[in-house]
Parts: structure tokens; C-alpha cells; sequence
């Protein structure tokens, strides 16, 4: 029976190993290796090699063709001074990754040649248990959640859309979230406004709201706006450095604004509608895709264009519409998957059923196009000729 | 014959259904058709022989204006979904 130093010799000679300097030359190579560190989450927090990627010793096996299908990808493992990771090299191998080598010396030796170091921010016990099944997708992970944490997004509208999308954005732990809504609490909003409630009629929407989204998630910032969105105060609201805004009016003027605010900040606008039993939502990213504009260049005449106010809708739809909003923001956050820029998204709750159209820039658009004839605020009262209420 | 969606916003003038069939080659025939058997439809959907800039028509999933616009063909079983901005919210 070989003992720990047989064992670990044995596997040096069936693993290839690269010192520090040479692992290091190839990080500036054109296909930079994939660093894996293996070492324990405390270690990790300490600092890491740049762009590594952490998966414990003990979970190699599990996870890692998860976080790396591609087998022939090059890799280098490494652990505090090279022996676990010569183990996990060896399972690499077993597991059939074609390209490993194990980093000799390990992360010691990478930090006595004075190599870069990533120092990661930490989460604390508090969080890694509440976001800990955030933790667990590849496409979150620590990372993600600390980009979430950072994150702000503008809810425009603390209403049907506003409501689902700013819980769920809460709950997932997306740090600052401004609420811009001039309106107070009415009993007729509670059959789908779910972030407010019956103690809280007559009180303001973005007080109500604040309070149900720092009591579910003490991590977020409510950022409240207790105004109608307009051309005398979009630029100061905006002004807040936000990464996505959602937009959950309920007026054609307020979404002209926001639209013609969005591509002049260069800000991605997460478009939902709704209307008896039907939804519409997109994505619209400046420079990488259409605007509102591009897709609905003028509104419709006032009598078709009737408000939920006017002509009622289902209280579950915003529930959905509104998710779907706040699915597509944390991608945006994220940068994973693929969001709905250039797609417009058709629901009918009637008839459950989902269609999908696309939406395609135009270069003649107004404000995103090549000769853009709008470049100021507009009088959006006037130009919609409608009633405007948030 | 097509189907043609019909959006909520426009049901009232269609009875309140929100699917019609209708005959034509062309996205422009297809409307036509529908216009003479809904006139308040017509009116709502066409302006001066065009096609109203606030309602937008997709076949196959395209905005025809990216296609060849009301003259776009149109075949048999094809889906038209026209599609008014919403403001709700």
C-alpha cells in the first residue's frame, strides 16, 4: 500500500507540470489556458490568479464539466503549493480533459515571482446563505452575485410591472433600485400591484414599495423618485448611472421619454406592456439593437390606445410580463444568455400561447438612426395628445 | 386563406374575436379583404391605401415593412399578427 509521497510522486509522473514564469508567459499567449484554482473557498478569497476560475478540490469531479465542456481546452490547475492540485490534474485527465498541466509551486510560488493577484470581495455568511442558490449556478456563482450586488436598474412605474419586476430584482440581491411613480396606493391597484398593500393605501407607491423591498432583502437600496417622469427632471434621474432601466409605464409619453433618454445615456431599456390578456416585452439596447422608436415610430390615436385604467386587464398578466422584465435585466447584469434585443415577445394569456417577432433597427429612426431629427425632449403631452398619468 | 391575429386594441371592430381567416396574395390583398368585410377595421388600418404607421403587420414573424410591404406575398396557412403599440403597464 503506497503511502501520501509514494501516491503523490506516483501521480507527478503520469501529470505534465509548468513552472510559474511559464504559466505566466502563457497568459499573454493569443488562447490564454484556463486557470482552475482547487484550493478551499478561504484560500480563494485571498486572492486568486487573474480570471481563474475556483472549484474545490472536492467538487471537481461534479462540476467541472459543467463550468468546462470543452475538452480540449487548456488548462492549468493549481492549489497553494502544487500537490492537490497534481491530484486533481490526474482526475482532470481521468475525466477527459486532453490539455491539463499542474501549476508547480502553486499559487505560493505564482505570488513569490510577483505575478498579478486578484483579490475577490467576499460575501458574507449572511449572503452566501441567502443568494446560496444563486452560488450554485454556473452562470451566477460568486462572481455573478457580487455583479448583482453592485448592479442599479431604474424601475420606471412602481405598478403591474413595476411590482413583480422590482421583487424579484430585490430578492435576487441587485443592490440599488431607483422607483421613479408619482402615484399614491389606490384599492384598484391591489388585484396586481403585489408590492403594496392594503395598510398602505393613500401612501405613496415608491414609499410603499421601499418598504416591502428592504424588508425583503436588507442588501438593497431603494433609491425613491416621487415624480412623474418628464422632460424637466429624466435628465436628473437618469443622471444616477444606471446599468438597466425598467420600463413599466403606463403612458405613451413616459415611454418616449424614456426611450429617447435611454439612447442618448446609452442606457438598455427592458420594454413590457400589457393589456387585458395580452403582453409584449423586448429589450432595447442602445447601439446593439432597435429602440421604441425603430419599432413603434408613432402611437396610436388616443382611442386605441386605451390604458389599463380604461380598458381593465388580468392581474396575473403583469406577473408574468413583469418577470419576464426582470429575467431579461439580470441577464443584461449578468452578461449571460440571450436577451431579447431585436425579438419582441407576444403573450396572450387567453390562449397561453408565446409568439415571437423581430424587431430590426431603422436607420431612419428619429433617434437611433444614421441623420437622427430628434435630439432634444420633446413636448410628449402634446405629441401623443392623450391623458398622461403615471 | 391566412389567418390574421387581431390585437385586442381592434377586437371591437371584428366582433371580439381575436383570429379571422381571410383570402389574398398580398398583405395588402389580405387587408383589403378584411377591410371590405370590416369596414371600421379598414379604417383603422389603412390610411390613404398605406398601411397606418402605428399598427405594425409581421408575417412569418417579420415586420413586412422589411419585406416587400403590402405587396409581400402571402400563402396559404401563413399567420399575419398586427401588431398596435401598448402603453399599459
Amino acid at each position: 500500500m503506497a503511502g501520501y509521497r509514494e501516491l503523490l510522486a506516483q501521480v507527478r509522473l503520469e501529470i505534465e507540470e509548468i513552472s510559474s514564469v511559464d504559466a505566466h508567459e502563457r497568459l499573454a499567449a493569443d488562447e490564454r489556458p484556463l486557470f482552475v484554482d482547487v484550493r478551499e473557498p478561504d484560500e480563494w478569497e485571498e486572492g486568486h490568479v487573474p480570471g481563474a476560475i475556483h472549484v474545490t478540490r472536492g467538487r471537481l469531479e461534479s462540476r467541472m464539466e459543467g463550468l468546462v465542456p470543452d475538452k480540449e481546452r487548456a488548462i492549468v490547475v493549481y492549489c497553494s503549493g502544487g500537490s492537490r492540485s497534481a491530484f486533481a490534474s490526474k482526475v482532470l485527465g481521468d475525466l477527459g480533459y486532453e490539455n491539463v498541466v499542474n501549476l508547480a509551486g502553486g499559487f505560493a510560488d505564482w505570488k513569490r515571482n510577483g505575478f498579478d493577484v486578484t483579490i475577490p470581495r467576499a460575501l458574507s455568511a449572511e449572503q452566501r446563505s441567502r443568494y446560496s442558490r444563486h452560488l450554485l449556478i454556473p452562470e451566477v456563482g460568486e462572481d455573478g452575485q457580487q455583479r448583482l450586488l453592485d448592479a442599479r436598474v431604474l424601475l420606471v412605474g412602481a405598478g403591474g410591472l413595476g411590482s413583480p419586476a422590482s421583487l424579484y430584482l430585490a430578492a435576487a440581491g441587485v443592490g440599488t433600485l431607483g422607483i421613479v411613480d408619482a402615484d399614491v396606493v389606490d384599492e384598484s391597484n391591489l388585484q396586481r400591484q403585489i408590492v403594496h398593500s392594503t395598510d398602505r393605501l393613500g401612501e405613496p407607491k415608491v414609499a410603499s414599495a421601499r418598504r416591502t423591498l428592504e424588508a425583503l432583502n436588507p442588501d438593497v437600496n431603494v433609491v425613491p423618485f416621487e415624480e412623474r417622469l418628464g422632460s424637466d427632471n429624466v435628465e436628473r434621474i437618469l443622471d444616477g448611472g444606471w446599468d438597466v432601466i425598467i420600463d413599466g409605464a403606463d403612458n405613451f409619453p413616459t415611454r418616449y421619454l424614456v426611450n429617447d433618454a435611454s439612447v442618448w445615456h446609452g442606457i438598455p431599456v427592458v420594454h413590457g406592456s400589457i393589456y387585458r390578456f395580452e403582453g409584449q416585452v423586448t429589450v432595447f439596447s442602445p447601439g446593439q439593437g432597435p429602440c421604441y422608436r425603430c419599432l413603434f415610430p408613432t402611437p396610436p390615436p388616443p382611442e386605441l390606445a386605451p390604458s389599463c385604467a380604461e380598458g381593465g386587464v388580468l392581474g396575473v398578466l403583469p406577473g408574468i410580463i413583469g418577470s419576464l422584465q426582470a429575467n431579461e435585466a439580470l441577464k443584461l447584469i449578468l452578461e449571460r444568455g440571450d436577451t431579447l434585443v431585436g425579438r419582441l415577445l407576444l403573450f396572450d394569456a387567453l390562449g397561453t400561447t408565446l409568439d415571437e417577432v423581430q424587431v430590426r433597427r431603422d436607420a431612419d429612426c428619429p433617434v437611433c438612426g444614421d441623420s437622427p431629427s430628434i435630439t432634444e425632449y420633446v413636448d410628449y403631452v402634446e405629441f401623443c395628445n392623450a391623458p398622461v398619468q403615471i | 386563406m391566412a389567418a390574421v391575429r387581431i390585437p385586442p386594441t381592434l377586437r371591437a371592430e371584428v366582433g371580439g374575436v381575436r383570429e379571422l381567416e381571410a383570402r389574398g396574395a398580398t398583405v395588402r390583398a389580405v387587408i383589403e379583404d378584411l377591410a371590405e368585410r370590416y369596414p371600421p377595421l379598414g379604417a383603422l388600418l389603412l390610411a390613404g391605401g398605406e398601411l397606418a404607421s402605428h399598427v405594425n403587420v409581421y408575417l412569418g414573424g417579420e415586420d413586412v415593412k422589411t419585406l416587400d410591404g403590402l405587396d409581400t406575398p402571402v400563402y396559404d396557412g401563413e399567420t399575419i399578427i398586427l401588431l398596435p403599440a401598448m402603453a399599459g403597464g
